[in-house]
C-alpha cells in the first residue's frame, strides 16, 4: 500500500491520473473505519484532506460553491449555515464535533450512502456535483450522480471537487430519528426547501438512493399560501401519505422497514408545518 | 509493505519504521510510539477515547490515517501538561470526582480543552452537545459537566483578578 498526500489540486489530478483506482481518502471518517475493521484493502490511497483548492468556498449571491474539502464543522457555523440552513442543521446531526472537523461535504458524497446525513439536503436542492479529472471537469446534477448505496457516477482518476447549490430563499429544514440524538446513523429523514415559491423534498435512509417525491412536493407547492405560510392540515397529512408510500426501505440491523417508513411520513409532515406555521 | 515517516507528536519529531502506512494514527501513537493516553475502543469514531488534537481539531485518532498526517502539530494528553504538574481541567476532574474508572478520561481532557478554548463561557446545553462524542459509561456524565463548568468559572475569576 502506497499513501499519497498532495498539497495542491495539480498534485491531487497527477495522482489520479497515474493511479485511476487509487482509493480517495478525505476526512477518513467511513474509510478508516473499512481499514481498521480490515473490511477494505487499497493498493493506493490519496489523501486530499490538505488540497488547499478543495477547502474553500464561494458565494456570488444566488449560488454557493462548496469545496469538497469542506467540512461539516464549517458547514454547521456561519457564514455557511446562513446561506444552506438545511445543509447546517444536517451537519449538526453529523456523528460528533470530533467527526465534523474531519468528515467533509466531498467525502459524505462519495461515500454516497442513502444514510449520510447532507445527501437528502442535496437531493432537495438539485445540487450539481463537479468532477475533475486531469484531462477536463464535468458537472453532474445529484439526481445523476448518485446510482444507488455506495454506487456512483464517478469515473476512474475522477475527484469530486466541489457541490454547488442555491443560496436559500425560502424555509429550509431538516430533520432526522436515530436511536439517540448525538452520534447516530439516520433511521430516516427528511429535507426540505422551499426556493422560489416551490416546496422540494428528499428523504435519507428510506430507499437505495436519496429519492425526492414529486407528488408531495407538487402538492404542497400548489396548495400552500407562500405569502402568510398557510397550509391545512389536511394537505400535510395527505403530503406525508405520499412520502411514506414512495419510500421504499428495507429491513436491516439498524430498523425495519415498517418503522422506517411510518417515521418518514411524520418527519414530512413535521417539516412541512415548520415551514408553514399557519393551518 | 513498510517505509520510514515521520511525525510531530507534543512538538518533538517522532520516526515511525517499519509500519504497515494504513495503520491508524491511534495504533501508531500506542504501538509503534509506546503513548498509551489515548484510549482504543470502538475503533470507529464512536466513543471517543482517542481524541487528540491534529492540526489545531479534536479528531478521533482512529478515524486518523497516520502516514495522512505526516507534518502536521498532533498533540496527544500526554502532551496537555508536564507529568505531575496536571493543567486546570485535568485537576477540575480530579476535585469534581468525574473521574471513575478513568477510561475514556483522557479523551474527555482532550475535547473539554478544545471546548473551552472555542468557547470559554459555555453554556449546560452546549457543554453536553460538545461532549456528545465522547461516550462515559460510568459517571452519568453530571460531574464532568460539573468539572467543566469549575474549570470556566476559575478561568473567568483568574482573568477577573488579573
Amino acid at each position: 500500500m502506497s499513501v499519497f498526500v498532495p498539497t495542491s489540486l495539480d498534485d491531487a489530478l497527477a495522482a489520479l491520473a497515474e493511479s485511476p483506482d487509487a482509493t480517495v481518502l478525505a476526512g477518513g471518517t467511513d474509510l478508516m473505519v473499512e481499514f481498521n475493521g480490515g473490511h477494505r484493502r487499497a493498493d493506493h490511497v490519496v489523501v486530499v484532506n490538505r488540497v488547499p483548492e478543495l477547502r474553500t468556498w464561494q458565494h456570488d449571491g444566488a449560488r454557493l460553491r462548496l469545496g469538497a474539502g469542506v467540512t461539516y464543522a464549517e458547514i454547521e457555523r456561519e457564514p455557511i449555515a446562513a446561506w444552506v440552513p438545511a445543509l447546517a442543521q444536517a451537519a449538526r446531526t453529523v456523528g460528533s464535533p470530533q467527526i465534523r472537523h474531519a468528515a467533509t461535504i466531498g467525502g459524505n458524497v462519495g461515500t454516497c450512502s442513502p444514510a449520510g446525513d447532507g445527501l437528502p439536503v442535496l437531493a432537495a436542492l438539485d445540487a450539481e456535483i463537479e468532477l475533475v479529472a486531469a484531462d477536463g471537469l464535468r458537472t453532474v446534477r445529484f439526481a445523476d450522480f448518485m446510482l444507488g448505496p455506495k454506487r456512483t457516477v464517478r469515473r476512474p482518476g475522477e475527484l469530486i471537487s466541489a457541490i454547488t447549490v442555491p443560496v436559500a430563499d425560502g424555509y429550509q429544514g431538516y430533520s432526522k430519528v436515530g436511536v439517540r440524538n448525538a452520534m447516530v446513523i439516520a433511521t430516516a429523514s427528511v429535507a426540505i426547501a422551499v426556493q422560489h415559491g416551490r416546496v422540494a423534498n428528499a428523504h435519507g435512509s428510506v430507499g437505495p438512493t436519496n429519492l425526492r417525491c414529486p407528488e408531495a412536493e407538487a402538492l404542497a407547492t400548489s396548495r400552500a399560501d407562500m405569502g402568510t405560510g398557510h397550509l391545512s392540515a389536511e394537505v400535510i397529512a395527505e403530503c406525508s401519505e405520499l412520502v411514506r408510500a414512495a419510500s421504499r426501505p428495507i429491513d436491516d440491523h439498524r430498523s425495519s422497514a415498517a418503522y422506517r417508513r411510518h417515521a418518514v411520513g411524520v418527519l414530512a409532515g413535521r417539516q412541512l408545518r415548520r415551514a408553514f406555521p399557519h393551518e | 509493505m513498510s517505509e520510514i515517516y515521520s511525525l510531530y507528536v507534543n512538538g518533538v519529531r517522532r520516526d515511525v519504521r517499519d509500519a504497515w502506512v494504513g495503520e491508524s494514527l491511534l495504533f501508531v501513537l500506542r504501538e509503534r510510539l509506546g503513548l498509551m493516553g489515548s484510549k482504543g475502543a470502538c475503533e470507529q469514531g464512536e466513543c471517543g477515547s482517542c481524541s487528540v488534537m491534529v492540526d489545531g481539531e479534536l479528531v478521533c485518532s482512529c478515524l486518523v490515517l497516520a502516514a495522512g498526517a505526516v507534518g502536521q502539530p498532533i498533540v496527544t494528553i500526554e502532551g496537555i501538561a508536564p507529568e505531575g504538574a496536571p493543567s486546570d481541567v485535568q485537576q477540575a476532574f480530579v476535585t469534581a470526582g468525574a473521574v471513575q474508572c478513568g477510561f475514556c478520561t483522557p479523551g474527555l481532557i482532550m475535547a473539554t480543552h478544545a471546548l473551552l478554548e472555542r468557547s470559554p463561557d459555555p453554556t449546560e446545553f452546549e457543554i453536553r452537545e460538545e461532549l456528545s462524542g465522547n461516550i462515559c459509561r460510568c459517571t452519568g456524565y453530571g460531574r464532568i459537566i460539573d468539572a467543566v463548568q469549575r474549570v470556566a468559572v476559575a478561568r473567568r475569576a483568574d482573568g477577573d483578578a488579573s
